[in-house]
């Protein structure tokens, strides 16, 4: 694949909502020891999505934030790319919501993209290869989820709320996305039907062939591209479906604790799917300073997963950080619910 | 298409955006928009500017809803509030994201984006603001 030059990630934001419920005390209610669960998943709590948010409410608050710390002209957004495997409408995309709460619409292109977990960074490849071809100026990529777990299923310890939206051009660059490259097979290792509300998946099956083969086989593969070693990384981040999928990956492709640390937001928020690996993107650019080189790899079941080689720019010193939350305050920013209220949000007692 | 939606549709500015508009005559701002002035009446013909207003205000006086109308019902309790904009419009707009004890009269609040309301599991959603603490 060839070296994509000056065109990155322009501003960036994130959005988590606001409520957490913790690992024990969903394991309270289905008679298991929550401290022993919450251990070996590496999970303390996770985020849930209020009565009145939803994967578009959060692309927009997102969205906005990435707007609030840069000075672009909403107008020109040429693409927006909204990947989500809880879109609000199985018909009508969340992208036309997103455009016009922002105030991209009308002259725009428009798709919402579901690859499970890694629709978002789907989306970031393409908003890269349209700035890249000089079709249009910028290009908006949003990954987030509300994700459902049946009730008493393993993922309800889970299955997370938040997302994060990148603006990709070709002008001041905050970070350049130097490579990116995907890997892809017939993996059926989770997967919801058509018309149905809970997601299923193959047990024991999602780990080695699927999240780990597809992760390290595409991470490879852009090292190679890219000529580069784990220890040149300042940063890197992986999907995150629970806290120790991510620390293995990391250790078996020879990344170091603290290299994921920043971004490895799971134990507090739990699994974002479409959100996850772009989130823990969003809080290494918190915190990024020039000359910082990200490594990121994404995994949606199915399955594939896209890796990229980032680069932190000197313009990223006059981006308006300090104009929207940083991943961790939000992080911080939490009221704690019980399962009764949790089922009473999620619609639990209305379903189906 | 029901009138609901066709309604909410052409209010979408207004509920996504804080377009309200100003009279070229006395300056006044409204939101939601006049289609003319009623202070100056004939003499704002024409002259109504849409304007994008800030989103941002302080809370004038608010109430506790214990008992919701029938799309709210499972979110009670919860803070109704009015809120003076900075550009002044006064407008009624749910508060989120804090604790009942929290709302407090001249509280600093920004807009939020979030589902107003729905058309049961197979309507048309409603997206629009509330309001929450300003940080
Ligand atoms: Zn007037």
């Amino acid at each position: 694949m060839a070296i994509m030059e000056k065109v990155g990630i322009v501003s960036y934001g994130a959005n988590i909502p606001r409520w957490r419920i913790k690992v024990e005390d969903i394991a309270s209610i289905w008679g298991k020891d929550g401290k022993v669960i919450s251990k070996g998943l590496g999970i303390n709590e996770k985020s849930v999505p209020s009565f009145d948010q939803d994967t578009a409410t959060i692309s927009v608050e997102a969205a906005r934030a990435a707007l609030k710390r840069c000075n672009i002209n909403p107008q020109d957004i040429g693409a927006i790319y909204i990947g989500s495997e809880s879109h609000p409408y199985a018909v009508k995309p969340t992208g036309t919501i997103v455009g016009e709460a922002i105030g991209a619409t009308p002259d725009l292109m428009v798709a919402d993209y579901e690859f499970a977990c890694k629709a978002g960074t789907a989306a970031i490849q393409s908003c890269t290869a349209l700035v890249k071809a000089e079709m249009i100026k910028y290009g908006l990529a949003v990954g987030a989820d509300t994700s459902q777990a049946a009730p008493g299923d393993a993922l309800e310890y889970s299955a997370s709320a938040g997302g994060a939206a990148f603006i990709i051009g070709k002008d001041n660059v905050i970070a350049s996305i130097n490579h990116t490259i995907s890997f892809t097979s017939d993996t059926p290792d989770f997967w919801r039907r058509a018309q149905r509300k809970y997601p299923s998946h193959g047990g024991r099956f999602t780990g080695a062939p699927a999240y780990f083969k597809h992760i390290t086989s595409c991470a490879i593969n852009l090292m190679r591209n890219a000529g580069t070693k784990p220890e040149e990384y300042d940063y890197a981040i992986f999907h995150q479906p629970n806290g120790k999928f991510p620390v293995s990956v990391a250790k078996e492709l020879g990344f170091t604790y603290d290299q994921i640390k920043q971004g490895l937001l799971v134990p507090y928020i739990g699994n974002t799917y479409s959100g996850a690996s772009l989130i823990g993107l969003a809080s290494v650019l918190d915190v990024a300073k020039p000359g910082d080189r990200i490594f990121l790899t994404s995994y949606g079941s199915g399955a594939g997963s896209d890796a990229f080689d980032i680069t932190v720019t000197e313009k990223i010193n006059d981006l308006f950080r300090e104009n929207a939350p940083s991943v961790f305050q939000m992080v911080e920013d939490k009221e704690y619910i019980d399962y009764g209220m949790y089922t009473k949000v999620s619609e639990l007692l209305f379903w189906e | 298409m029901g009138e609901g939606v066709a309604r909410f549709w052409r209010e979408i500015p207004q509920r996504y955006n804080f377009i309200g508009d100003r009279c070229g005559s006395c300056e006044r701002i409204f939101f939601p928009p006049k289609e003319s002035c009623p202070f100056c009446r004939r003499k704002s013909m024409g002259k109504m500017k849409e304007i994008k207003l800030s989103g941002k205000g302080e809370i004038v006086t608010y109430t506790i809803i214990h008992v919701g109308p029938e799309d709210f019902e499972e979110q009670v309790p919860y803070p109704i509030a009015i809120v003076k904009l900075e550009e002044g419009p006064q407008i009624t707009a749910q508060i989120v994201d804090c604790n009942i004890d929290e709302v407090k009269i001249g509280m600093k609040v920004e807009s939020t984006f979030r589902k107003i309301r729905q058309d049961g599991s197979t309507g048309a959603i409603y997206y629009g603001y509330k309001f929450k603490k300003r940080c």
